[in-house]
């Protein structure tokens, strides 16, 4: 017996020797740092290991750093050094003094690189030491970190943040992540509390572990706890995935809208036949690109100044179309549509011409970058949700335009009754141009938000010059409204039709629709009454 | 003839037939060189470059003092992104200009336009693009990948390094991306992946709204099982995709995306941002440290007058081919098609990696596969590579019907035999 226990007791010391052997202790923060920069990436893993088990307290901004690509080494001597990019080059700094090391070129310097493994052991060792940062969102983005990756020194380090945390929402998610651990207790009490606790909890790892419970646990009660739990779950998903799924439609059907909305106008109050629609689109989509060539170091605000300046851009050139060609053409669409389409072939030429045949980068700013998590299940990304915004808004705009002021009572005169409105003495020429420049230079503010959101290149018009006739048509010639309730219907439809059928097949199935719709109503949703309906 | 009366027509005749012998002998002392890649439309972004590839190596070997003693000239022309006009503008190479050689096509929908041409005329064709195989043709020698060249050792590294269970095969809707998910699903099951673990979506050329199409890819890899994404997408679809990936917060290591058609041209047009730590598979990298490269890189950006012009795997491909057919010429000794083909089979040239590419019998080229991870830069950093070089296979073991069939050029004087049957058919085993 004794014997036994110490053999035991040997095996035991044995294991911690080994334990300890593992990661090589380097003998201060200084080399442990240097190490960082070794040849392969298995040795820069062993080396952060070591770093992180020295518990300096610099070592988060190193790793953090390293994560960035600002850990850097000096070609001359090796040195490994912390960067920031400043105008003339990289401003360095010393990891380990955190002493000024002055500015050099940024060729003097590389970059020490990490691979995709590397990243991950870097971010959950960053999270390791953020669990004690005074950041609130800090500390959460860490506790989410380390549910994922449950280990015994992650528990540890929870339970000891459970301890001190304020935050309601923190301990929530600390609270989460031990039951997660309590899950794998002995104790079938202990897993059925945990079971309990996990129940509402939207958390993917939550699920696919309730799943494993529900199918595998040796206590029937913490089986039936746990599939009631993830029945539960899933009911909620289900419920969050239609919301997202409505959302993604009402996105697709605000880009619709506003790609529309200008052609509603021309197309439906003037019935001119636009084919160069697309390409006003474009010529506003550029003007946002060379709005942020212009102000490079202003790209957070470049959004607020490409909106007026596309709106003016898109809108002269409609008006010198209008002025130049249409007006000739009154009457006769099937003329009006070959010259506009003749157009919409010189403003691609000129663009590729002047600008360039390629594709162009317009920058997203921070501010339309990313998505609002609402909850584990459902998040909304940024660029998406202000473009359903600022769709409302400019359709919005427009109607009050059109139903308030003096410039929309003489269009809707004109519209209505040609002679009649000349009569009464409206400048029916000036009411057209007008009316045309309105309707392109809103094609040009729908350019702008598309800019964010798809390629910007010579051919991007027309890719929605056939879905802007198709809402418009569907939504009732001449009708804002129709063109609202159009546009966002076909967008919910075809997301929802998405993933059944495919993105190919959910645009023909959407086509097919609207061509049988048009069979049955041929003057779409919300036909225009009156005498200019029946001419 | 009537004016054999007239002996002052007579002359004049006789002097405007010699002066257009002389112009005939004149051009009989360049080797025209058939530049067939388009300059505008939707794929001129990846094909110009390509063109100005192939004007460098010929202004190149005109400074070496030409071939066989004479001078190289180049003859562009521009099929316009435009499929049935990629045959016409081949037929006028070879028919009416009379070229050598000519090197072209990027999309497989166009090497398919031309190929016809190229057998009924007898030209011969360098085709630069990594493509889905299932092809080989006496007339056309594959420069780039073939699927086991890129394809199947990215999906490869993907199970046994980076331990991934569930699969997306995201795609644009066309020829190149369905093969090869078809041949990549055929691997995938048969190494036991099953069939719920593998996802396949395809999307029209130039789709811009990914929201639901990633958000699907998001649920899909939360099931616990690591998973990522094998991506086809083509052209400037790519930008959006990307774009809602970084802007959905999939990162690189939660669902790496491994694509087969962005290289470093791609993404000098996007910011890379959000996008590093995803992964390609080519055969090349800009940033392989190797003299080679390095001479390579120097010279390019020397000919473009432009030191930020990146390189890339297409164009490696065309400097190993256009290297290769020189060798074959001079070995030859004759620009004659059928012996140039003979010749090529078996040449060596140096490829930029520092390795050697050999072609094949099949007329595939042997080459390393690389997997690279994108940089902050638009670089590649290769995290991954085969030990040693991969020869190209023509017609996947890993599809039925297919795996019985073998390329042969050499023996079996066939790009289309079938083991089984001990037959050699058309083109196409469909």
């Amino acid at each position: 017996m004794s014997l036994l226990i110490r053999y035991l007791i040997a095996s035991i010391l044995l294991w911690s020797c080994v334990a300890h052997a593992e990661p090589v202790a380097p003998l201060d923060f200084a080399a442990a740092v240097q190490a960082l920069n070794a040849d392969n990436f298995t040795a820069k893993e062993q080396a952060i290991a070591a770093l992180a088990a020295l518990g300096d307290e610099r070592t988060r901004v190193v790793l953090i750093a390293f994560q960035e690509g600002n850990l850097q080494y000096r070609k001359a001597d090796g040195k490994v050094v912390l960067v920031r990019e400043v105008a003339e080059g990289y401003q360095l700094t010393d990891p380990i003094g955190e002493t000024d090391l002055g500015v050099v070129g940024k060729r003097d310097v590389k970059k020490i690189t990490i691979n995709n493994a590397l990243r991950r052991v870097l971010r959950e060792a960053i999270a390791r030491l953020s669990l004690t940062s005074k950041r609130a969102d800090v500390r959460l983005t860490a506790v989410g970190e380390l549910t994922g990756n449950l280990d015994v020194a992650a528990v540890t380090l929870l339970e000891r943040a459970r301890a001190t945390e304020q935050d309601a929402e923190i301990i929530a998610a600390i609270d989460t992540a031990l039951a997660l651990n309590a899950v794998n207790s002995a104790t079938p009490s202990v897993r059925l509390e945990a079971v309990a606790a996990l129940q509402g909890s939207l958390l993917p790892a939550v699920r696919n572990r309730l799943n494993s419970v529900a199918e595998g646990d040796a206590d029937a009660a913490v089986k039936q706890a746990a599939a009631r739990a993830v029945k539960s779950i899933e009911t909620k998903l289900e419920r969050y995935a239609l919301a997202e799924t409505v959302f993604f439609g009402l996105s697709l059907g605000s880009v619709l809208l506003l790609a529309a909305i200008g052609l509603a106008i021309t197309f439906g109050v003037m019935g001119v036949i636009n084919m160069a629609h697309g390409e006003l689109i474009m010529l506003g989509a550029y003007t946002t690109y060379l709005v942020q060539q212009a102000m490079p170091q202003y790209l957070e605000y470049s959004m607020l100044v490409a909106v007026p300046a596309a709106f003016l851009v898109a809108g002269a050139f409609g008006i010198a179309i209008e002025r130049g060609v249409i007006r000739f053409l009154y009457g006769r669409p099937l003329e009006t549509l070959l010259a506009t389409f003749g157009i919409s072939l010189v403003l691609q030429q000129l663009v590729r011409t002047t600008i360039s045949a390629q594709n162009v980068t317009v920058s997203n700013p921070a501010w339309m970058s990313g998505s609002w998590q609402i909850n584990a299940a459902l998040s909304l990304t940024y660029n998406r949700l202000y473009i359903v915004i600022f769709t409302l808004l400019v359709f919005a705009a427009l109607l009050l335009l059109l139903k308030k002021s003096a410039l929309g009572l003489h269009v809707r005169a004109v519209a209505q009754n040609r002679s009649m409105a000349r009569a009464m003495g409206i400048r029916t020429e000036w009411v057209d141009a007008l009316t045309f420049g309105l309707g392109s230079g809103i094609a040009g503010v729908a350019g702008v938000a598309l800019s964010q959101l798809t390629n910007v290149g010579p051919n991007m018009g027309q890719a929605y010059i056939i879905d802007s006739f198709m809402v418009v048509v569907f939504g009732g010639v001449g009708n804002l409204w129709g063109a609202l309730v159009g546009a966002f219907s076909l967008g919910v439809v075809n997301k929802f039709l998405e993933p059944y059928s495919g993105a190919v097949l959910a645009k023909i199935l959407v086509l097919v629709f609207i061509i049988l719709f048009i069979q049955k109503r041929p003057r779409g949703l919300f036909p225009q009454k009156g005498r200019a309906a029946e001419s | 003839m009537k004016t054999t009366g007239n002996p002052r027509k007579f002359s004049l005749l006789l002097a405007a037939s010699m002066l257009v012998g002389s112009t005939l002998a004149q051009a009989a002392e360049t080797i025209k060189v058939g530049v067939l890649h388009s300059l505008s439309g939707t794929m001129a972004i990846s094909e110009t470059t390509l063109k100005d590839t192939v004007l460098m190596l010929v202004d190149e070997q005109n400074k070496k003092g030409g071939l066989l003693g004479k001078q190289l000239e180049a003859v562009v022309v521009d099929p316009a992104s435009n499929w049935p006009l990629f045959a016409e503008k081949a037929r006028e190479l070879i028919a009416k200009d009379k070229v050598a050689v000519t090197f072209g096509c990027w999309t497989s929908v166009s090497r398919k336009s031309v190929l016809p041409v190229f057998e009924e005329l007898n030209g011969l064709l360098f085709y630069p693009v990594q493509y889905e195989g299932e092809e080989s043709s006496k007339n056309v020698f594959y420069t780039g990948a073939a699927p086991n060249q890129q394809a199947i050792p990215a999906v490869d590294y993907l199970m046994n390094d980076l331990g991934v269970k569930r699969w997306v095969l995201a795609g644009t809707d066309y020829v190149y991306p369905r093969t090869t998910n078809k041949i990549l699903e055929a691997y995938l099951k048969a190494k036991g992946v099953a069939a719920e673990d593998i996802m396949i979506n395809y999307t029209p050329f130039g789709h811009s709204d990914w929201q639901s199409i990633v958000s699907d890819i998001k649920k899909f890899g939360s099931a616990g099982k690591k998973t990522a994404v094998v991506s086809t997408i083509n052209g400037d679809a790519n930008v959006p995709f990307y774009k809602e990936l970084g802007n959905q917060g999939i990162s690189a290591e939660n669902i790496p995306v491994v694509a087969f058609s962005v290289g470093e041209e791609e993404l000098s047009g996007i910011d890379t941002k959000p996008l590093v730590g995803h992964l390609a598979a080519w055969n090349y990298f800009m940033s392989v440290d190797a003299p080679a490269n390095d001479a390579f890189i120097k010279q390019w950006q020397t000919f473009i007058k432009n030191p930020k012009r990146v390189t890339n795997d297409p164009m490696e491909a065309h400097v190993i081919g256009f290297n290769m057919w020189v060798k074959a010429v001079e070995k030859a000794g004759t620009t004659d098609t059928d012996a140039v083909e003979k010749a090529m089979i078996g040449q060596e040239v140096p490829n930029m990696t520092g390795g050697t590419a050999k072609m094949l019998p099949n007329h595939h080229l042997t080459k390393p596969v690389l997997i690279g991870e994108i940089q902050e830069d638009g670089q590649f950093e290769v995290v991954w590579k085969t030990d040693g070089l991969v020869p190209g296979d023509a017609w996947s073991d890993f599809l039925e019907g297919s795996k019985d069939i073998e390329a042969d050029w050499v023996t079996l004087k066939c790009g289309n035999y079938n083991t089984k049957t001990k037959k050699c058919s058309g083109q196409n085993y469909e």
